[in-house]
């Protein structure tokens, strides 16, 4: 009987089987060697990052992708920081994550042993929830327990913590479906009274506009927003991480709304009188100046986070649930509003303010974007990494579908695009390309995880925007700080179509807007593992709409003043 | 900065009783820089949980926050404000006062009538033990205050609802 007991490691790798898990990312380390020699035997497949914040980001775009938990595996010490800038990624956009660190042995804890530290302590406020475990027979419970924590409710990164003794000693206790959880709820319906106020309110109103959020996505209510939109004919605007709830080319739709949104959408929000914020969550990106946000409107706001309620602003109803139940309930109970009026006043600011960008001059960002939105029909997974790339690809890429473009939104993570990328390849089901959208500053952050994504020949399009700048940190020096560029010239760029060939990734260049389309189709055509594409793009081009952090929506400015402008007084 | 002349408020809170409860919970208020004036960590007769109180001061709508981001933590059950509820509300106070033979009687008169007593005694102190509401412990400091305080140390608050509920 004796060689039936399980270690602490192979209780967890049992666990991980069966929460459906079949990959996990990571990186092995001396406390961490107990889990990889259990691994050597599993079924479980692991993806060998080249730094544990890649690996990280990894398990993030994998749980995006598939809206499974990611699982990142890490050793003690450096490994385990290394994972922070992910977990709290994660933690931000409400990115399901498990997250197994190792730790040096119970009984060295506290003393300063080579590659301790205090890995939950440091993590406390970026995660969802963790633990240290102290006995090989709670494993069982715990696992079970991260698994539910990280993916129900309002998702999140947990944490494990794992002394080697604990990974390495006996587990004697039974696997189980028991958790002991005695504070953690799981909303689901909203309060028949709060439905019945809300849809009231939806009733009297005739200029309605839904603000769409990533938590409609995450609850998978695409079909019940489509439904709700087309039932009392309200337009739809989206924030970042909301982009594919509701497909982008309906008629309804306003794209993205906020600092760098549409005008129509950004005029939408103004002049609406009724803001219904469909598991979005208020980011200062939205409001701009909070105080003069939504005053003509009657605000709704779903969340299946209570503390979500009143902290930016006071709803008339908030409606505490899970998006797809909550709409399920109201649905029925909110009948067709006559919005022509405003539908067509929106419509002539479509025609009047409509996304553009300069036809002249060098290789534009936003124009790779458009002609990838227009080549692959909007069929492509993006992850997408931080400036103004990005905000380019919310703009000029048409998001059909959910889970398909992929955003550190939150936290606003340089270094994400490209690792998360990697998960999003290894979860795809839906045989469209993945395509790595990153600047020049970002890519640098963690293109080590070339070799990773050459290594499982992962079929992914990474598209480097090169401007040779910080071109975000730019343009507000541009704008706000007199032309004086501090700190935000990336002279010294390597050849990125020599990088990737030194990793046996082929390399692709494009100079001239001419060239954009051929050289995507041709990317688009390889099938043999990643392929690189270097844009060197217009090196300084300014990203419009844009609203001055801290400003009054009203304040958005359409193209490059003439005068110069006041430092904003909002947050970065 | 918690702004001293803002209104004391008291939260209990029912926790799960694990390890690294306390930190989470603190995390919550230092993240907005505020402080915790003081606190009472308690086991319950189901020793699977803890009761806490908490008095902070600052902003009724950021302690609002505080209070439901305390209660989205997992291994809180919950976490509610009972400023102005009612509830019973107990401290406890030890003063250690220094006084001569001949101060002692006025220093027994003032303990008797604050229902005070003496823990400890020598030839040129007095010890007392209060219990009570705020408001009576800090009258009585202040009444104190003429002899020389050599040492004052106060408990948190223990609250109990009012009443046959639990808190």
């Amino acid at each position: 009987m004796k060689e039936n007991i399980l270690n602490g490691a192979e209780t967890i790798l049992e666990c991980l089987k069966r929460e459906g898990v079949e990959t996990l990312f990571g990186y092995p380390g001396g406390s961490a060697i107990p889990l990889f020699d259990a691994l050597y035997d599993s079924n479980i497949k692991v993806v060998l990052s080249r730094h544990e914040q890649g690996a990280t980001h990894m398990a993030d775009g994998y749980a995006r992708q598939t809206g499974k938990v990611g699982v990142v595996l890490v050793t003690s010490g450096p490994g385990a920081t290394n994972t922070i800038t992910g977990i709290y990624t994660a933690m931000m956009d409400s990115v399901p994550l498990v997250v197994l660190t190792a730790q040096t042995i119970t009984s060295n804890l506290g003393k300063d042993a080579f590659q301790e530290c205090d890995t939950s302590g440091m993590t406390f406020t970026t995660v969802k929830h963790s633990y240290l475990v102290k006995d090989p027979n709670d494993l069982p419970r715990i696992m079970k327990e991260a698994f539910h924590i990280a993916q129900t409710g309002r998702p999140g990164p947990v944490l494990i913590d794992l002394p080697k003794d604990v990974l390495a000693g006996p587990c004697t206790a039974p696997f189980t479906d028991e958790m002991d959880l005695p504070g953690y709820k799981v909303p689901t319906y909203a309060k028949e009274s709060d439905i019945d106020e809300a849809a009231k309110i939806i009733q009297n109103s005739k200029k309605p506009l839904l603000l769409v959020g990533h938590g409609a996505m995450i609850s998978g209510a695409s079909r019940q927003v489509k439904e709700l939109a087309e039932k009392i004919n309200a337009p739809v605007t989206s924030t970042l991480l909301g982009l594919g709830t509701f497909p982008a080319n309906h008629p309804l739709s306003l794209g993205m709304l906020g600092m760098h949104g549409t005008v129509f959408a950004n005029k939408a929000i103004v002049e609406a009188d009724l803001i219904f914020s469909i598991g979005s969550r208020f980011d200062d990106r939205i409001t701009g100046k909070v105080e003069e946000f939504g005053q003509n409107a009657k605000i709704i706001h779903i969340d299946i986070d209570a503390a979500e309620k009143n902290k930016i602003l006071k709803p008339d109803v908030f409606l505490h649930g899970d998006v797809k139940l909550v709409l399920e309930q109201l649905l029925p109970k909110v009948s067709s509003l006559k919005t022509e009026a405003w539908n067509k006043t929106i419509d002539t600011w479509k025609k009047r303010f409509p996304l553009s960008y300069p036809r002249q001059g060098g290789l534009r960002m936003q124009h790779v974007i458009r002609t990838l939105s227009e080549i692959t029909q909007g069929k492509a997974i993006l992850t997408v990494d931080v400036g103004q790339h990005q905000m380019w690809t919310a703009q000029f890429f048409d998001a059909n579908y959910p889970r398909q473009l992929h955003n550190s939104g939150g936290a606003g993570t340089m270094g994400f695009g490209f690792p998360s990328s990697i998960g999003a390849a290894i979860g795809n089901t839906t045989g469209w390309p993945v395509f790595s959208i990153v600047g020049d500053g970002g890519f640098q952050m963690t293109m080590s995880e070339l070799s990773t994504a050459a290594i499982h020949k992962l079929p992914i399009k990474i598209l480097v925007l090169d401007n040779k700048y910080l071109g975000m940190v730019r343009q507000w020096q541009d704008m706000f700080y007199d032309k004086r560029y501090s700190s935000v010239d990336l002279e010294g760029n390597p050849n990125f179509v020599k990088l990737a060939e030194a990793y046996g990734i082929p390399g692709l260049r494009a100079r001239r807007n001419a060239d954009v389309a051929k050289v995507l189709q041709k990317a688009i055509d390889y099938n043999d593992g990643p392929i690189l594409v270097h844009f060197e793009c217009e090196k300084e081009d300014n990203v419009f709409p844009m609203i001055p952090a801290g400003a009054s929506i009203t304040s958005i400015i359409t193209e490059t003043p003439k005068v110069k402008l006041e430092k904003p007084t909002g947050s970065t | 900065m918690t702004n001293t002349t803002e209104k004391s408020h008291s939260i209990s809170l029912k926790v799960a009783n694990k390890p690294g409860v306390l930190v989470r919970i603190a995390l919550v208020f230092s993240r907005r820089g505020y402080n915790i004036d003081s606190l009472v960590v308690s086991p319950t007769l189901d020793s699977r949980f803890s009761r806490m109180n908490i008095v902070a001061r600052g902003n009724p709508k950021i302690l609002g926050q505080i209070i439901i981001q305390l209660e989205k933590l997992v291994d809180i059950v919950h976490a509610k404000d009972r400023t102005d509820m009612s509830v019973v509300e107990k401290e406890l106070a030890l003063i250690k006062v220094k006084c001569s033979t001949e101060e002692r009687t006025e220093v027994l008169q003032l303990c008797d009538h604050f229902k005070a007593i003496t823990v400890d005694m020598g030839e040129n102190y007095i010890t007392l033990q209060i219990t009570g509401n705020s408001d009576k412990i800090d009258a009585m400091r202040s009444l104190l205050e003429k002899f020389e305080i050599i040492e004052y140390i106060r408990t948190g608050k223990v609250i109990m609802l009012r009443g046959e509920d639990q808190t």
